[in-house]
């Protein structure tokens, strides 16, 4: 079996496009989490509405791209304050509830028969793309080559002799703005979460009692985090459509936030590279269970008697949900982070 | 610690490593078109002609859906193809709701079409509405069987005389069907609703225990071949031997630990997947039903027909609801765990031993859950994610009636089972959850602490 292809897979995979779709909504997620303490388990829906905004400005209404995006960003904050204001006030369990739930009523309404005219039902919908990738600067018939990196067609390959990347040409661009968005937003964050009403956040996170006796509005302070988390989360949603050049309902289900909080969990809650680093480990685990487990069936390493094809997708989630109740049984505040900062209790 | 967890997830593994149910899902990366057809019941519809042709109008094949409702046609290459769904073939009174039987799809892969099935045409190319609706409301209702067996067909047209009774008849049999729903996920629900009123715990696995009890029941009826009330009793024990490990394993030793309420919430929902991808893994991603009372000859009643099965189901879930609210209010145990909800470091100082009493609440909670389970897959079948679904049904009720109250729970679940059934009068069946969840976001606007609950609890 060919282990130099199953790690270079990997490799490839843990700083490529879906990293960065699994690194934004847990960056959206930290703000909301890890700092406020907001239980949030709609990151999903707030993906769903970014990435549907775009593809249906653009591909139903014939909208131009920037409109789009803005129409996608806007959806999410229309969803942050639908989903804050009846449970923001209430504790913490309540937002978690409705959160979840609003994300399913967000699916279902995407999959719904009834418009599948226009969201194309549980098909989803393409052809959204193109103005994207029109921007896209990589030109798809380069060839080049540098020392280790060399450019095949379009296809970068930087060889590191033990492993190899490969990117094709529209990989490198959404690589490029994505990490791009991931830098801005770190940035912006990391001056946030040191600013006064970053210290507000975390007060509110440790005990939001103390801070309303402060003369806080911990109401707005609240939703404030949620709606900033919840455009990142937008845009982590535009990333994942605009990397897959479709969108679906179903990609956007509830295990699509648990995966974030297992990234910003790994990586470490309240950590500002916590999520990035999550989220590359993460998906580089993913990757390296799964290809190499169908590989050692191909090569018939393990007989198909025991796991079939089939059965690897189930058994790598299996094993990441078990490697979720370790984590934050053992170590709670994951590899960046603070043990205080996860000791939060609603009761 | 790490010898309970291991311990844990060691027997949960050993228990479904028996099932030896392999996954026989089609490869992904096969071209084909397949889907599955369900009534507005979310009940499979069998021996329906489906045709696909290429292009240029060549016909390439032509399948009948299965007993599950599943059909599936296998294709040598990509291009546009034409999917046609036979009405003629369909059960007495369904017809394609949107009113397109035929589809124009372009195939890259393995592609799902899906046809909405109901017994009226909604929006579509026809505007009188009304007559498809009256000849079939009740033969929707069973239609997933009626093909399967014969004399449940006749029964179909039979129930074509009683034309001018539609709208009322559907009205009574959604309410019935309603009731049925609400009584299962009040059996889910109260166990949800005491596991958070004695730990404050807000289960996200809880829905899994619920898929625990069919897959169980699945295993016990058809790899050892009992008969299905064996195995639902069986099942049931042992859904509360898995509670009981949960508590014993996991969640009591975390209390101890004194690790957050967050981190147990969240921890939950790993179990959840974890539990969830297991079913997954050993038994495969189909529907899958028990050996009898698939194709059962409903009652007819005239104003209402319905099958037996669902009327012994329902009795059941009811006698037992009531005994556990009877068993709350009268005897020792009961009352301890009443006081613990209501305040646990008081119940304690008053001697009452709240670990024992959690670990009941746990016990009964997975006990009820595996039955919920058994009693959902009885009518529908058992599918890996189906207490995932039902999960956000249960927390819709539980909120509805007040967080941490059985009492609760139980109204709140009655009402969000006929709500949802009732509501499908009014908006497309596939929206039915949507209404639903809908409910509970207004809930929490409007009286947060739910119909039996009191305000301190949300503080």
């Amino acid at each position: 079996m060919d282990w130099q292809f199953v790690f270079s897979q990997a490799l490839t995979q843990a700083i490529g496009p879906t990293m960065l779709v699994y690194a934004l909504g847990a960056i959206g997620l930290n703000l909301q989490f890890g700092y406020t303490g907001l239980l949030n388990f709609g990151q999903a829906a707030f993906a769903a509405v970014g990435a549907y905004g775009l593809a249906l400005s653009v591909a139903a209404f014939g909208l131009p791209f920037w409109l789009g995006i803005i129409i996608g960003l806007g959806a999410a904050v229309i969803l942050a304050l639908l989903m804050g204001i009846p449970t923001l006030r209430l504790r913490a369990d309540y937002l978690a509830i409705v959160t979840i739930a609003a994300a399913e009523i967000v699916r279902r309404l995407f999959r719904a028969t009834v418009w599948a005219e226009h969201t194309g039902g549980s098909d989803g919908m393409r052809e959204f793309s193109d103005p994207f990738f029109e921007l896209n600067p990589f030109p798809p018939d380069a060839t080049w080559t540098l020392g280790f990196i060399s450019m095949d067609s379009g296809r970068l390959i930087v060889d590191f002799g033990l492993f190899d990347l490969q990117y094709s040409n529209r990989d490198l661009w959404v690589m490029a703005v994505g990490w791009a968005l991931i830098a801005i937003f770190l940035g912006i964050l990391g001056l946030l979460v040191h600013s006064p009403w970053g210290r507000v956040l975390k007060g509110i996170r440790e005990d939001e009692e103390a801070v309303r006796s402060l003369g806080k509005n911990v109401f707005a302070y609240k939703m404030q985090a949620l709606v900033i988390g919840g455009l990142i989360g937008a845009v982590a949603g535009f990333v994942f459509a605009l990397a897959r050049a479709n969108v679906q309902p179903d990609a956007f289900s509830t295990d699509f936030t648990f995966y974030f909080y297992i990234v910003l969990i790994l990586g470490g809650a309240a950590r500002l590279f916590g999520p990035v680093l999550g989220a590359a480990l993460f998906w580089f685990l993913y990757n390296i269970f799964a290809q190499g487990l169908s590989e050692a069936i191909n090569s018939g390493l393990i007989s198909t008697d025991i796991i079939n094809q089939t059965q690897v997708g189930p058994l790598v989630f299996f094993l990441l949900g078990l490697g979720m109740v370790l984590l934050l049984i053992f170590r709670p505040q994951g590899i960046l982070g603070n043990r205080r900062e996860l000791m939060l209790d609603v009761r | 610690m790490r010898r309970a967890v291991l311990l844990l997830s060691a027997a949960f593994a050993g228990l479904l490593l028996g099932l030896g149910v392999n996954s026989s899902a089609t490869a992904q990366d096969a071209f084909g078109v397949h889907g599955t057809l369900e009534n507005q019941q979310d009940e499979p519809v069998a021996g329906v002609s489906i045709t696909v042709a290429d292009a240029a109008g060549t016909e390439i094949a032509t399948v009948q859906s299965a007993e599950d409702g599943t059909w599936a046609v296998p294709l040598d290459a990509g291009g546009d193809y034409l999917v046609t769904l036979d009405e003629s073939t369909l059960p007495d009174g369904l017809v394609v709701r949107n009113g397109k039987p035929e589809l124009e799809v372009t195939i890259s892969s393995d592609r799902t079409v899906l046809f909405p099935l109901d017994t009226q045409v909604v929006g579509g190319t026809d505007p009188g509405g009304d007559e498809p609706s009256t000849s079939g409301e009740e033969s929707g209702e069973t239609g997933g069987e009626s093909t399967a067996d014969p004399e449940a067909a006749e029964n179909g047209e039979n129930l074509g005389e009683i034309e001018d009774e539609g709208g009322a008849t559907r009205a009574a049999s959604l309410l019935v069907s309603g009731l049925h729903f609400g009584l299962m996920i009040a059996l889910a629900a109260v166990g949800l609703s005491m596991v958070f009123g004695t730990t404050g715990l807000t289960n996200f696995a809880h829905g899994d225990l619920v898929t625990f009890g069919g897959v169980m029941a699945l295993l016990f009826n058809l790899t050892f071949g009992l008969p299905v009330w064996v195995a639902a009793i069986a099942a049931v024990l042992l859904g509360a031997a898995f509670g009981w490990v949960q508590d014993w394993g996991l969640w009591s030793r975390l209390f101890k630990r004194g690790t957050g309420l967050v981190s147990m919430m969240i921890i939950s929902i790993g179990v959840a997947l974890l539990i969830r991808f297991a079913t997954l893994f050993f038994f495969g991603g189909e529907r899958k039903r028990y050996d009898e009372y698939v194709g059962q000859q409903p009652w007819d009643f005239g104003w209402l027909v319905i099958a037996p099965k669902e009327v012994v189901t329902g009795l059941i879930a009811l006698g037992v609801c009531i005994a556990v609210g009877l068993a709350l209010v009268y005897t020792r145990l009961g009352k301890a765990t009443r006081a613990v909800a209501d305040n646990p470091s008081l119940a304690a100082s008053t001697g009452i031993n709240v670990t024992q009493v959690v670990r009941l609440v746990w016990t009964i909670g997975g006990g009820l859950a595996a039955m919920s389970g058994v009693f959902l897959s009885i009518s529908d079948g058992v599918k890996f994610d189906m207490g995932q679904h039902l999960l956000l049904m249960v927390f819709a009720a539980v909120v509805l009636g007040g967080l941490g109250t059985a009492f609760g729970a139980f109204v709140g679940a009655m009402l969000i089972g006929v709500f949802v059934q009732m509501s499908t009068l009014v908006i497309a069946p596939e929206l039915k959850y949507v209404g639903a969840l809908a409910v509970l976001i207004i809930i929490m606007l409007t009286r947060p602490q739910g119909i039996l609950g009191r305000r301190e609890r949300i503080g």
